[in-house]
């Protein structure tokens, strides 16, 4: 007679948020995809796991990486049949990034985006401070930076260029 | 929708996403040549960016015809021919002088503002969703090509000539933009905005902006091919080389 193996203990919510939370971002290892809200719901079909992720910038070449990333980090639990899917709606904002991330971006020299509650040409137009002196006269060089989702800043006081995170 | 109103609104967004991945592609050939390195970034960003969107319209159209819309995309940019591509020769057109680009970009990037305000509307929400988030993203493109083309237009002789010839050139190919995409007859009101209606906007739009960058829309001028289905003599080398490695091993393993 062929016995069942018994069914391993499904992991708590707790825990695969706390794991998901160990996942950094491809391209700004200092954060993870739970506290930059790209990471946006749990759910269970059947004994598989269900990851929606929302991509920041529709082009990001980092999302491919991301959704690997997560189902290595998954694995650890025991959580081998996971499955990303993909929720564009509604879309992903710089508004869902947690003020903890916003601190570590800061700390990292990337400026944090500015909040913009749906008006983005508006706060666009707002001084943006430089991640590092903290002073106001930084000029725009560029609305383009080395990744979708950045823009390179000058400042004018200390002289060092800057990235911010672009406000979407 | 019944099926024939989803295999038209999927035709009008092939169209859509071929314009995308075509300017996409022409963008793409300033990598490493650009007159500077900001623009070279800028460039491969709007690049990248116009790529991207034209992969999320390859996807919905795909869940419209239902079919694998993991395959979809790369079927249709690397598998098909020339002849079967339904973009404009306006993005088709070779880069160009720099002037040219950043003018076709801006020409571009304008119109696409209306359009995707209107798609924004749409009454098919998968269609509504993803224009909200294109925008969003393009506003950006249209933020950077206003600057250059302001400071073009308004700076020395040789880039106040270079930037009219450029708008000379492309003003009749820029009219096709007012031309109805494929499937947009067969479809119910509501679903995609009216290509004329939003050419009359664009028009005032761009007019209006272009005197004060010191640029003059060329008057009445022989009116260019409109046509998506006729393509100038730039698209299939264009293809040719864009599907060169994919087609090399079509079953490879990315």
């Amino acid at each position: 007679m062929v016995m069942s193996k018994p069914a391993p203990a499904r992991p708590s919510e707790a825990e695969i948020w706390a794991a998901l939370a160990e996942v950094p971002d491809p391209e700004m290892p200092f954060v993870n995809l739970v506290e930059l809200g790209i990471v946006r719901e749990l759910g269970w079909d059947g004994g598989r796991l269900q990851v929606t992720i929302t991509p920041t910038f529709a082009a990001c070449p980092a999302y491919e990486v991301m959704q690997t990333d997560i189902l290595a980090g998954l694995q650890a639990l025991g959580l081998e049949e996971t499955e990303v899917l993909v929720r564009h709606n509604p879309p992903w904002s710089s508004e869902w990034i947690s003020a903890g991330a916003r601190r570590k971006l800061q700390a990292a020299g990337l400026a944090p985006p500015p909040r913009h509650q749906g008006d983005l040409l508006t706060v666009l137009m707002d001084p943006v401070a430089c991640p590092r002196c903290g002073s106001e006269q930084t000029s725009l060089r560029n609305s383009f930076g080395t990744t979708p989702c950045r823009m390179i800043y000058t400042c004018n006081d200390c002289q060092e260029p800057f990235e911010m995170f672009k406000p979407l | 929708m019944n099926a024939k109103q989803k295999a038209a609104l999927a035709e009008y967004l092939i169209a859509l996403a071929d314009d995308e991945l075509i300017l996409g592609h022409r963008n793409s050939e300033w990598t490493g040549h650009a007159p500077i390195l900001e623009e070279d970034i800028a460039f491969a960003n709007l690049a990248l960016d116009e790529i991207g969107h034209a992969r999320l319209w390859y996807e919905l159209a795909a869940d419209l015809l239902g079919v694998d819309r993991a395959r979809f995309p790369d079927q249709q940019v690397f598998f098909r021919p020339a002849a079967d591509f339904r973009s404009l020769q306006l993005v088709e057109l070779p880069k160009g002088d720099w002037a040219f680009s950043m003018l076709r970009q801006y020409l571009f990037d304008a119109f696409e503002q209306h359009r995707l305000t209107g798609l924004s509307e749409s009454s098919h929400m998968p269609l509504a969703e993803i224009a909200v988030r294109v925008r969003n993203e393009e506003l950006y493109h249209l933020r950077h090509t206003r600057a250059w083309v302001t400071r073009l237009g308004l700076g020395t002789e040789e880039s106040q000539a270079r930037m009219q010839a450029a708008l000379n050139a492309l003003c009749p190919y820029a009219r096709g933009l007012g031309a109805a995409l494929p499937g947009e007859a067969d479809l119910p009101l509501g679903i995609v905005p009216e290509s004329a209606a939003l050419y009359a906007a664009w028009l005032d739009e761009v007019s209006a902006f272009l005197a004060e960058a010191g640029l003059k829309l060329p008057g009445e001028t022989a009116l260019a091919e409109t046509e998506r289905r006729a393509h100038s003599e730039h698209m299939a080398a264009l293809i040719a080389e864009m599907q060169e490695v994919a087609r090399l091993d079509p079953e490879a393993e990315w």
